[in-house]
């Protein structure tokens, strides 16, 4: 098991540049989601973790060992692809003990070993049997169970979620986890799915156009977004976010669109009359006598809430309940998002103004 | 129920006579054999009955113009006896065999090497179909004179480099001549597997290198454990065809040799032509080209089952 380092890590295909200058540092035994929309640079950084493409410009490190020009079967990093990559030719404990094989490992440790991995993932009852027998599920198992066998210092995990159908991918996702809980090995995995990354991460790396956008805890990266990208990416549903203008420092207020007045707890020093956006989580809104007027469209009870899109001062909103509100369509109510919770954006920069 | 139960036959019967004919015109199976019907007439009326007629004049003492009598194995017994015609086998099967093997490996790396990334891909690959489609004939002769033995521009360029101080005469001696049509059938035959091989590394997905690079597989294991596998299909069956293809082969060496010098390059395809149309023992010629049969048939089968063992492919039994 290791850390892994990435410092300014740049990647050019040819005259286009799609990582520019990404640092990330990852500790020992850390489960780390990569995330971001599709394009952003997720599976390049991490081909070039593995060995898969040559490092444009910047260093990474695995354990203390600076691996740019190491080639990627000393590097004893394991990779589950998103298409699984399973060898159609090998069964199923062919496939997982290859590595040991090509390391010319005795027959039986092979065998003890695929053994053991087949256990943990309830593999056993199918190690005779090809890549093509098997479900979409299994296949990915396998194709875990390839990556356990080695008992790697990082496993790489590109999207292997993404060809499951829906119940499946969620089973799957705590069969990871637990997993991870169980083995313990430094592992970065890659998603475009923000739940996934929010169920599973101890750490979160939301990326944008080849860039980091911000790095942190799950819950820090919904509580304390480090800008509007975080803010809009990162929960769902999403932020609602809010262009306007600030009006009063300290005890202010924000003028919102249509003039609608937003509370606001704290902003910076000098910034009233600045052009902002303001951010507000769709249940930190509360009904109140002295909130904004909003126009309700749409109701969706989920059965636990209560799911409601708004129009407020000619803006969509959406607003979740707890509470079982009689709502309908075309009802006039009062907003009053939580002060406190509030995140307020600077408009040009994106960048994040209150603390 | 109950009407069939009292009155079973005339009912059975009509509904019989309506169903015969409408079963024949709108059953799916039968609308099958109905569209497969002009195509197995063809099949009969071009490869049935020249194999059949062969086979039988094999049989009879037919000669060019004159109709032959039955006289069973005699054919047969000849040949058994006779010296030139095992030396045809002897050919055929060494023309065959060395022919097939070199080609594979040349037509293997040659696909291996055009399915990496280099410059002017595109223009190599068309480069390596040239010798295919040349047509055989154009080729042979082309061959002919390379193996002239005043004019070979082999001799001369080796003169030149000094190599050698007289000209080489590739197609007067015994072995150079065997060689030598080897050698051109090599040439002739390569494109053909390295480009059917090609086409089968294309399908290998790259992400399997890539997991077996993740694996930790050198180059040579690579090839050894993902290539060579997916690719053995492939194989047997282009190997097949190649295999036929060179036993039956007859233009490269009449054009080049007409099986000389003494019967040295005889093929049993060229043996099979020179005795029934050259010497007009239709009946003997017949012999020597059904006796090939078995032998193809061989190695149809060695392939065939070759292919049965792969269950990972799609489409067979799951044990
Ligand atoms: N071999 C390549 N040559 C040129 N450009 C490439 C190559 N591979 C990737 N790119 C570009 O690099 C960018 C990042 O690609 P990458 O595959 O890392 O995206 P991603 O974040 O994994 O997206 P997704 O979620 O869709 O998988 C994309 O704009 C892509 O077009
Ligand atoms: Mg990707």
């Amino acid at each position: 098991m290791a850390s892994v380092t990435c410092a300014n890590v740049r990647k050019s295909f040819g005259a286009t540049q799609v990582l520019h200058g990404v640092s990330i540092d990852i500790r020992d035994r850390e489960f780390v989601v990569l995330v971001g929309p599709s394009g952003c640079g997720k599976s390049t950084l991490l081909r070039m973790i593995a060995g898969l493409e040559n490092i444009s410009s910047g260093e990474i490190r695995i354990g203390e060992r600076v691996v740019n020009h190491v080639p990627p079967k000393e590097r004893d990093v394991a990779m589950v692809f998103q298409n699984y990559a399973l060898y159609p030719h090998m069964t199923v404990a062919d496939n997982m003990g290859f590595s040991l094989k090509l390391r010319s490992a005795p027959r039986r440790e092979i065998d003890e070993r695929v053994k053991l991995a087949a256990d943990i993932l309830g593999l056993t009852p199918l190690l005779a049997r090809y890549p093509r027998q098997l479900s979409g599920g299994q296949r990915q198992r396998v194709a875990m169970g390839r990556a356990i066998v080695r008992d790697p210092q990082v496993f790489l995990f590109d999207e292997p979620l993404s060809n499951l159908d829906a119940k499946l991918r969620v089973q799957m996702r705590t069969e990871i986890k637990e997993l991870h809980q169980r083995i313990e090995t430094t592992t970065i995995y890659v998603t475009h799915d923000q739940i996934e990354a929010m169920t599973m991460a101890d750490k979160i790396v939301v990326m944008h156009d080849g860039m980091v956008e911000q790095i942190g805890a799950p819950l820090h990266l919904y509580d304390h977004p480090d800008n509007l990208f975080v803010a809009g990416f990162i929960g769902s549903p999403a932020m609602n976010l809010l262009p306007g203008r600030i009006t009063a420092n300290g005890g202010g207020g924000f003028e919102g669109p249509g003039g609608a007045r937003l509370p606001l707890a704290t902003a910076p020093n000098g910034s009233t009359g600045q052009r902002a956006i303001y951010g507000v989580r769709p249940e930190h809104f509360s009904l109140a006598d002295d909130g904004a007027e909003a126009v309700i469209q749409i109701v969706e009870p989920t059965g636990s809430e209560i799911q409601v899109s708004a129009k407020l001062g000619g803006a969509d909103i959406t607003a979740v309940f707890r509470e079982r509100h009689q709502f309908k369509p075309g009802d006039k109510v009062r907003l009053r998002p939580d002060a406190r919770l509030v995140h307020l954006f600077d408009e040009t920069t994106g960048k994040r103004l209150n603390a | 129920m109950a009407d069939i139960a009292l009155n079973p036959r005339p009912a059975r019967k009509r509904i019989g006579d309506v169903t015969a004919w409408q079963r024949l015109k709108a059953n799916r199976n039968w609308l099958g054999i109905w569209f497969m019907l002009p195509t197995a007439a063809f099949l009969l009326l071009f490869l049935a009955y020249p194999l059949g007629l062969g086979i039988w004049l094999s049989f009879t003492d037919a000669r060019i113009g004159r109709g032959g009598n039955f006289i069973g194995l005699e054919n047969y017994e000849w040949l058994w006896g006779d010296s030139v015609f095992w030396l045809s086998v002897f050919n055929t099967l060494l023309y065959t065999g060395v022919a097939s093997v070199i080609k594979f490996a040349i037509g293997l790396y040659l696909a291996l090497l055009l399915n990496q990334h280099m410059p002017f891909k595109a223009i190599i690959r068309a480069l390596v179909l040239i010798p295919f489609i040349v047509p055989t004939v154009l080729s042979a002769i082309a061959f002919w004179w390379i193996y002239d033995s005043q004019f070979s521009i082999l001799s001369w360029s080796l003169k030149k480099l000094g190599l050698i101080s007289q000209n080489i005469d590739f197609l007067g001696d015994f072995w150079n001549a065997r060689w030598s049509v080897i050698a051109a059938n090599i040439w002739r035959g390569v494109p053909f597997i390295a480009i059917t091989l090609l086409a089968g590394l294309q399908t290998v997905s790259p992400a399997l290198y890539e997991a077996a690079t993740i694996d930790g597989a050198s180059r040579w294991q690579m090839f050894r454990h993902i290539t060579y596998p997916l690719l053995t299909p492939i194989i047997a069956v282009v190997m097949t065809f190649s295999v036929l293809f060179t036993f039956t082969d007859f233009q490269l060496i009449w054009v080049m040799t007409r099986g000389g010098p003494v019967n040295a390059t005889h093929l049993m395809a060229t043996l099979g032509y020179q005795r029934a149309i050259g010497g007009g023992y239709l009946g003997e010629g017949s012999a020597i080209a059904t006796a090939m049969i078995p032998f193809l048939l061989a190695a149809i089968l060695i392939s065939w089952f070759g292919l049965q063992r792969r269950k990972w492919q799609q489409g067979e039994a799951n044990d």
